[in-house]
């Protein structure tokens, strides 16, 4: 396979668009200012003045327009085929919600603008509170976080407070071993210690673990943050129980939303007994990715931890005289965190999610998450047999949620393949791989997430892709670990680019 | 309803057979019983496309957007005139619907996009590091915050009052979380208080934050004002509109450490407040401390150019409670958005835009300064908006523009209580002459209504603005 002929979109090396400029080219075309010229001189101190313009591309529309298609040409995306990225909710973009979210009176509605002149917007988040509230269980909703790790910052404050208003100041926030990297992040930046917690050998939080962390010292635990489903894609029976132990040490309970999309309609957070809950709506709510961006991390809380949500929030109040209610930004918050952002929040995000609420409906969301949980046991079962079941076994062999995870450990010591070649090897096979190497606990593993809006004819195609990489493996295990072969760019030395980092194009 | 799955009743059969198990609920018996809902979900039933179509087109109508309003809010976002090139290039499919690129070898589009968006940042700020994009101002200035304590392990922060209320508001929140001081600087003539500030910094400082043009919209001189800053070794973080970078001397010449802000102008809808993103640039010096995704250069096996998320090893999913910063957004479409916006302008075209909005910006200035009962709060430069007093309730004044389909501007009361009366107005591209002149007009016309019914003092919305309380009357205007 070394002397494989280059495809033509290899042939084409990367260029820049500032390697495509060329002086004396432009596109934008500005209206004249129609006021007098003043030399700028004379309007700003001239030592503030910029002495060269920035060295912007000099290129024409056409060429801006073929440049930017053709990179996308050398993007993979969920349109395009299937993207089982295990703990990322991949599940499709309805393009109804790209149109309204483009309607003049969302896109160009200014942040500022007073409330009795965005009735609209107020109303519609408003609505998206009620409807993630009933959803999570929790009644007061904050729309105001901008991704999942904002809203769990904001849960950490939240807690801060909490504990602060009711003169108390503990240290510590527990999580389990098997934690999204974000949570112990967020726990260092919300001025916590993390303390880990085991995992026992069914995926779930090991509850005499739990005991020995707490008991260490009661006063000092602030807050644990779960998943639930977790990593593993299992639902962790214990919850009610790891709840009590909790709250009688004084402590709140995070959920980490990641995992909602296994659960809508089915199970609720706040019923399990979490006080603080993040919905990522660019997961379970149908928000488009973008790339690693745009989302939104609504926080969904209980009645003690109200008072001390982030402002402005959204209210609703009733008219007192016959006509229809009318919505408000409520600054006046006097045990609220504070501001977490500018303005209100990703508004746009609300948008696209609140139409995917209203299309779904109860029983729709409730049959999207069967529907995942669905998909993922038939993936996890089709993947038990064959070459799969015996190189890629099950990390914990029960019936998994929305999605699973698998050790590529066999694989490695059979066939000498590591879990990031069958990850590069499936590229030439036309799927983006599952999420790789996380969970931490789990060696070489694969972690797999369907999501609802597949086909099963797209997931009998990866498990056969998957089987016939193993297959080719047992006579030739280095076509994998060469590979991929037909992308647009081959293997990529990554320790290069942190060692010697070159990270802007060179300016002429 | 809506459905987006494909599962048919015989698809759902072979599948449950091949799991072996009867029914799907089968599945959920993993979940303890009494944690099972057990009810419907008390949520609508689900609606069809063009249901859900009108539902949302119904909501919009009730908005009073820049579309149907002569918009000269600003405050951090500005109606600008974004492009088609924008909509139809951050409209693809391969654009809009990828997850973050872990997978480099079939993401080189969107790793090539963040390049190139750094680069640009890099170059209009003047410092050689730039990340691919936070989630917007205020919190991207909360995370300077963060770098500069780990940078300097000081915990006290010097900001001025004329950063953005939301940042500054931001800053505080997260302040609580990892334990810092936060000391505000008061604003003189409508610019930061030198010689409070060098007062205000000491040994202990960790960050000195300013942003030009400040919130009052006056330029201020960054270098000397930073030199505080430098003589006690804390870090200079500038906050700055982007659309200004075209014609200033960039943050980077003039001392900052970290030259951060609201994107929003360049390439993004206004979306009432988000989602946009936040820039980030730094010093080389401070590179591993960064927050957020990074692309760089590299190679691939056959000696091919290629990009690939750099420096990972300072983020969450690697170094979990040691990271730099718990962000894992980059805002990858809002960034496209505005690479594109910028190449679209081009070198030229986007230092002639800055000239464009200085100019008409004096103009509107000195327009609305020459108008009975309205006196310009600061003396200071400015470039695309600017600050001035009423001799009316700034909250008549507002409605009484918005029956005539104006946004006025921003008023200052809330945040700014000694300038209770306060204006902000902001200037762009799409603000012509002529509409300058009507908002003159009837600012002016709204101040004299009010002196002719001066008994409406204590009244904060004039009883002579028919119509002001109601919701969003879309036809009254116009």
């Amino acid at each position: 396979m070394s002397a494989i002929a280059e495809t033509p979109m290899q042939r084409e090396r990367a260029r820049t668009i500032y390697e495509k400029s060329k002086p004396g080219r432009r596109a934008a075309v500005l209206p004249d200012a129609g006021v007098p010229e003043a030399p700028l001189a004379e309007l700003i101190p001239s030592h503030l003045l910029r002495a060269e313009p920035p060295r912007l591309p000099e290129i024409a529309e056409p060429e801006i327009v073929r440049h930017y298609n053709k990179l996308s040409r050398r993007n993979f995306d969920l349109d395009s085929g299937f993207y089982p990225l295990g703990s990322c909710t991949m599940k499709h973009n309805p393009r109804l919600n790209e149109r309204v979210a483009a309607l003049p009176g969302h896109a160009r509605l200014h942040p500022a603008q007073d409330p009795r002149r965005a009735q609209g917007a107020l109303e519609l988040m408003w609505g998206l509170q009620q409807s993630l509230g009933e959803i999570c269980g929790l009644p007061h909703v904050s729309l105001q976080p901008s991704a999942g790790s904002h809203g769990e910052l904001a849960g950490l404050l939240l807690t801060r407070a909490y504990h602060a208003d009711r003169g108390e100041t503990r240290t510590k926030v527990l999580a389990p071993d098997t934690s999204h990297g974000t949570n112990p992040a967020s726990v260092t930046m919300a001025g916590y210690e993390v303390v880990k917690v085991a995992t026992n050998e069914r995926g779930g939080v090991e509850m005499d673990d739990l005991r020995a962390r707490i008991d260490e010292d009661p006063d000092q635990v602030a807050c644990l943050m779960l998943t639930n489903p977790n990593t593993l894609g299992l639902f962790d029976e214990n919850i009610a129980e790891i709840a009590s132990l909790i709250h009688a040490a004084g402590g709140t309970l995070y959920y980490d939303g990641a995992n909602l999309n296994a659960v809508m309609g089915h199970s609720r957070p706040g019923d399990m007994g979490f006080d603080i809950v993040h919905v990522n709506l660019h997961k379970s709510f149908s928000q488009p990715h973008g790339g690693g961006g745009p989302g939104a991390g609504p926080i969904a809380v209980s009645d003690r931890i109200e008072p001390f949500l982030p402002r402005p929030q959204v209210v609703r109040r009733e008219s007192d005289n016959g006509g229809g209610p009318s919505y408000d930004l409520d600054h006046e918050r006097p045990k609220s965190i504070g501001r977490l952002r500018g303005f209100q929040g990703n508004f746009g995000v609300f948008v696209r999610s609140y139409a995917y609420i209203l299309s779904l409906g109860a029983d729709g969301l409730a049959e999207a998450s069967e529907t995942a949980v669905l998909n993922a046991n038939y993936l996890k079962a089709r993947l038990a047999a064959g070459r799969a079941g015996a190189c890629l076994p099950i990390a914990f062999d029960r019936h998994c949620m929305h999605e699973f995870v698998l050790s590529g450990k066999p694989m490695k010591r059979e066939l000498g393949l590591a879990t990031l070649d069958l990850a590069k090897r499936l590229l030439d096979f036309g799927f983006h791989p599952p999420t790789v190497y996380f969970p931490l606990l789990v060696e070489e593993a694969l972690m797999i997430e369907p999501t609802e809006t597949e086909t099963k004819e797209s997931l009998d195609a990866f498990a056969d892709a998957i089987e016939r990489i193993l297959a080719e493996a047992e006579t030739d295990p280095e076509l994998a670990k060469n590979a991929p072969y037909t992308t647009p760019v081959r293997r990529l030395d990554e320790v290069k680019a942190t060692r010697r980092p070159v990270v802007r194009s060179e300016l002429r | 309803m809506t459905r987006y799955t494909s599962a048919t009743p015989d698809d759902r059969a072979e599948m449950l057979a091949a799991i072996g198990v009867d029914s799907a609920a089968d599945l959920f018996e993993q979940i303890p019983e009494p944690l099972r809902l057990g009810r419907p979900l008390a949520l609508p039933d689900g609606l069809g496309e063009a249901e859900v179509y009108e539902r949302l087109a119904g909501l919009a109508g009730r908005n009073a957007d820049a579309e149907e309003q002569v918009c000269f809010v600003g405050a951090g976002m500005y109606d600008h005139y974004v492009p088609a090139i924008v909509d139809a290039i951050t409209s693809r499919s391969e654009f809009l619907t990828p997850y973050t690129p872990y997978q480099p070898e079939i993401s080189q589009g969107g790793l090539q996009v963040m390049f190139e968006f750094q680069t640009a940042m890099s170059e209009l700020t003047g410092l050689p590091v730039s990340n691919a994009g936070l989630y917007e101002g205020p919190s991207s200035l909360a995370s300077a915050g963060y770098l500069a304590m780990g940078a300097t392990k000081r915990r006290r922060f010097v900001i001025s009052r004329g950063v953005h209320p939301h940042s500054r508001e931001t800053l505080a929140t997260y302040a609580v979380g990892y334990g810092a001081e936060v000391v505000e600087v008061g604003l003189e003539g409508g610019l930061t208080d030198a010689a409070a500030l060098a007062a205000a910094v000491d040994d202990e400082t960790a960050a000195v934050f300013l942003q030009s043009p400040n919130f009052l919209g006056a330029v201020e001189d960054v270098e000397a004002l930073g030199a505080a800053a430098k003589e006690h070794g804390a870090l200079l973080v500038v906050a700055c509109d982007p659309m200004t970078l075209g014609i200033f001397k960039p943050p980077g010449e003039q001392g900052a450490d970290i030259a951060l802000g609201e994107g929003q102008p360049l390439g993004n809808r206004l979306d009432f407040g988000g989602p946009s993103f936040g820039f980030f640039c730094a010093t080389q010096e401070q590179i591993r401390r960064m927050p957020g995704r990074i692309a760089g250069e590299t190679e691939d096996v056959d000696g091919r150019r290629g990009f690939v998320l750099a420096l990972q090893t300072r983020e969450q999913h690697i170094r979990r409670e040691k990271a730099t910063n718990n962000i894992c957004t980059a805002q990858a479409l809002n960034a496209l958005g505005a690479m594109v916006h910028l190449a679209w302008l081009g070198r030229h075209g986007f230092r002639e835009l800055g000239e464009l909005l200085a100019r008409r910006t004096a103009y509107a200035r000195e327009r609305l300064a020459a108008v009975e009962g309205v006196e310009l709060l600061h003396e200071a430069p400015v470039v695309r908006e600017f600050a001035v007093r009423l001799d009316a309730p700034v909250a008549a004044v507002l409605d009484h523009c918005a029956e005539r389909g104006i946004a006025a501007g921003y008023p200052l009361g809330r945040e700014y209580p000694e300038h209770e009366n306060g204006l902000l107005i902001a200037i762009t591209e799409r603000r012509s002459r002529e509409q300058i002149d009507v908002l003159a007009d009837a600012i002016g016309g709204a101040i004299a209504g009010f002196h002719a019914h001066g008994d409406f003092v204590s009244s904060e919305r004039g009883e002579f603005l028919p119509d002001s309380g109601s919701r969003s009357p879309q036809g009254a205007l116009r």
